[in-house]
C-alpha cells in the first residue's frame, strides 16, 4: 500500500505544512524583523531600547519571572498528587480524571474571573473568613499597594486553571511504568514514599520533562488571569506587549516583547532538557 | 477468614492496617482536590445567579438565598455582547472547518502511512503545541493590515487555525488508528476505490473521534483572548470583549460573563475526556 501510494501521504500532509509556513514560521521571523526596526522601518535597536527603557519593562519581566519560578513547583506538586490518586485506582477513576481535568477547558479570562469572584472585597474568601469568626472586618486581597497579595492571588488562580495539563501528561506516564516494577518494589517492602521516589520518579522522567517544557512556556504568556485579578496593579511581559500592541499602537515594542517572550521560552526548554536528561540522552 | 487470619504474623496484620490507612488518607486526598476544583465552580455559580441588587451583600450565604437569571440577562444585553457573542461563534466555527479540513487529511496521513519524514513531520508538530500566542499574533495584525483582513472574523479565525492545527493532527491521527485499516483495504477489493472506500467505511467510523476533535477546536478557539484582542478593535469576540469591558464594568457583569465563558468548558471537557490522554499525555522518545 505504501509502495502503490507513494506520494499520498504527501499529498495529505501539503496543506497542513503551507499553513504552518505561512502562519507559524514567517510571523515567527517577522515578529523578530519588526523588533529590530525603528518606526520608519529600518534596522534599528531604537524599539528594543524603548522596550529595556520604558517604566513597566523591569516591573514586568520581574514579576513574569516570579509568577513562573513560583507557579511552577506548585502546579507539579498538585499534579503529581492528582495522577498518583488516579493511579491508585480508587472507585469512581474516570470521575476523578474528569473533575481533575475540568480546568482544561477554562480560560484563562473566565479562571481569573472565577478568583476575582473570591478574592474581591465582598467576595466569597472574606465572607467565609467572617463566617468562621477569624477575621471581624473584609481583608482588601487584591490593591496595587500590595504587590505580594496580588502575586498570591494571581498563583492561586493559576495553580487552579492551569494544573490539569501537566496532571493529563503525568497520568499517562504512569500508566506507561510497567506494573511488575511497582509490584517488585511490594515485595521488597518498599514504603509509598520509597516507592515514589525510586520508582515512580526516575520512570517518569520524560514525561516530566515534557510537562515542565510545556508549562512554562505557557507561564511566560501569563495575561487575562492578571489582567482579571490585578487590573493595573501587576505588570507581566505579555501584557506589556498587548499595550503596545493596541494601546499604544507601536507594533515594534510589541515585537520585541514577543520576541523576549519567545527567547526565555526557548531559553526554559533548553534549561530542561541539560538538567533533566533523560536516559536515551545520557546514552547518545 | 478468621481462622486464618490467626495465623498471620502481627507484621504483616499491621502492614495490612496501615494500607488500610494508606487507601483512607488517599481518598481524603483525592477528594480534598476534588473540591479544591470544584468549589470555585460552584461558587462563580452561585455569584452568576444571585440579583443584581444582592452583588454587594456581604458576608454572602454560600447557600444560594435568591436565584435569579437578572444579572445573567443584563450581561447579555449590555451593549456589544450578543454582537461579540456571534462573532465568537462565527470564528470557532470557521476556525473548525478551517482545522478539519488542512488538519483532518495529515492526520489521516500520520496514521495510515510510513513514509519518510514522518517522524521529522510528527516532532514538529508536537513543538508547535506549545507555541507563544503573543509572537504569532502581534506580527499577524501587521501582515492583516497589509491584507486588509484587520479587525475581522476570518483574519481571528486563521490564526485560531494554525493554533489549532497541531492539536487537530494529533487527535485525528489517533482517531484513523483505532479504525482498522483492514476495513478499508476489504472496501477496495470489493470495488471501491481508496477516496470511496475512505468515505464510506473510514469516515463513519472516525465520525465519534473526530467530533471531539471539533469540540476541542471549539473550546480552543472559544477561549483565546489574547490574540483576540491583538487583532480585533470593533469588532471583538466575545472574551476580547469582556477584557477590555472588565475595568469599567459592574462586579456582576463580570461574574456573569466570568460564568458564561466557562460552562461550554465544562460540557466540552465531559466530551472529549476519552482522548484527554492521547492529546495531552503523548511524550516524545
Amino acid at each position: 500500500m505504501t509502495a502503490r501510494l507513494g506520494w499520498a501521504p504527501y499529498a495529505l500532509l501539503l496543506p497542513s505544512l503551507l499553513y504552518l509556513v505561512l502562519f507559524f514560521a514567517t510571523p515567527m521571523v517577522q515578529a523578530f524583523a519588526l523588533a529590530f526596526q525603528g518606526p520608519d522601518g529600518s534596522f534599528s535597536l531604537v524599539s528594543i531600547q524603548r522596550m529595556v527603557g520604558d517604566a513597566s519593562f523591569r516591573n514586568a519581566l520581574l514579576t513574569t519571572l516570579v509568577l513562573v519560578v513560583l507557579v511552577i513547583p506548585i502546579q507539579f506538586a498538585l499534579a503529581m498528587s492528582m495522577a498518583l490518586i488516579i493511579n491508585a485506582n480508587l472507585r469512581g477513576q474516570g470521575l476523578w480524571l474528569y473533575i481533575y481535568a475540568l480546568p482544561l477547558g477554562i480560560s484563562e479570562l473566565a479562571a481569573g474571573i472565577v478568583w476575582v469572584s473570591i478574592f474581591t472585597q465582598s467576595g466569597w474568601l472574606n465572607s467565609i473568613l467572617m463566617g468562621i469568626g477569624i477575621i471581624d472586618r473584609p481583608i482588601t486581597w487584591q490593591s496595587a499597594e500590595t504587590p505580594w497579595l496580588l502575586i498570591g492571588c494571581v498563583l492561586i488562580g493559576e495553580a487552579w486553571r492551569a494544573t490539569s495539563i501537566i496532571m493529563i501528561v503525568l497520568v499517562a506516564g504512569l500508566q506507561s511504568i510497567p506494573r511488575e516494577f511497582l509490584e517488585a518494589a511490594d515485595v521488597y517492602g518498599a514504603t509509598t514514599w520509597q516507592k515514589v521516589r525510586r520508582v515512580i520518579l526516575p520512570m517518569l522522567r520524560p514525561s516530566l520533562q515534557v510537562a515542565l517544557i510545556l508549562r512554562t512556556i505557557l507561564a511566560f504568556q501569563v495575561f487575562a488571569t492578571v489582567i482579571a485579578l490585578a487590573g493595573t496593579g501587576l505588570d507581566v511581559l505579555a501584557g506589556e506587549a498587548q499595550r503596545w500592541a493596541t494601546d499604544i499602537d507601536n507594533d515594534n515594542v510589541a515585537a520585541a516583547y514577543a520576541g523576549l517572550i519567545l527567547l526565555l521560552s526557548l531559553a526554559s526548554a533548553v534549561l530542561f532538557l541539560v538538567l533533566l536528561p533523560t536516559r536515551e540522552e545520557h546514552q547518545a | 477468614m478468621t481462622a486464618a487470619g490467626r495465623d498471620i504474623p502481627m507484621a504483616r496484620r499491621r502492614s495490612g492496617r496501615e494500607r488500610l490507612i494508606g487507601r483512607g488518607l488517599t481518598y481524603l486526598a483525592a477528594v480534598l482536590l476534588a473540591l479544591f476544583i470544584l468549589v470555585p465552580i460552584y461558587l462563580i455559580a452561585v455569584s452568576a445567579f444571585t440579583p443584581r441588587e444582592n452583588a454587594f451583600d456581604f458576608p454572602r450565604s454560600v447557600i444560594p438565598t435568591a436565584v435569579s437569571t437578572d444579572t445573567i440577562l443584563f450581561f447579555l444585553n449590555a451593549s456589544g455582547v450578543i454582537d461579540a457573542f456571534w462573532r465568537s461563534v462565527a470564528v470557532a466555527i470557521i476556525t473548525l472547518v478551517l482545522s478539519l479540513l488542512i488538519g483532518a487529511p495529515a492526520g489521516y496521513a500520520v496514521a495510515r502511512y510510513l513514509f519518510r519524514g514522518r517522524g521529522v513531520y510528527r516532532l514538529s508538530v508536537l513543538a508547535t503545541r506549545a507555541f507563544p500566542i503573543v509572537i504569532l499574533a502581534i506580527p499577524l495584525a501587521v501582515t492583516y493590515r497589509v491584507w486588509g483582513i484587520d479587525d475581522s472574523i476570518i483574519g481571528v479565525a486563521l490564526m485560531h487555525t494554525a493554533l489549532a492545527l497541531p492539536f487537530t493532527v494529533l487527535i485525528t491521527s489517533s482517531v484513523f488508528i483505532s479504525v482498522p485499516h483492514e476495513l478499508e483495504e476489504a472496501a477496495q477489493t470489493l470495488g471501491c476505490n481508496p477516496l470511496q472506500a475512505f468515505l464510506r467505511v473510514s469516515l463513519p467510523l472516525a465520525l465519534p473521534g473526530l467530533a471531539a476533535a471539533a469540540i476541542f477546536i471549539w473550546v480552543l478557539s472559544w477561549n483565546d483572548v489574547f490574540a483576540a484582542v491583538i487583532l480585533t478593535l470593533r469588532n471583538p469576540t466575545l472574551p476580547a470583549k469582556i477584557l477590555t469591558a472588565l475595568t469599567q464594568s459592574p462586579i456582576y457583569y463580570q461574574f456573569a460573563a466570568g460564568f458564561v465563558m466557562l460552562v461550554p468548558s465544562l460540557v466540552v471537557i465531559f466530551f472529549i475526556r476519552r482522548y484527554l490522554l492521547g492529546l495531552w499525555g503523548r511524550v516524545v522518545k
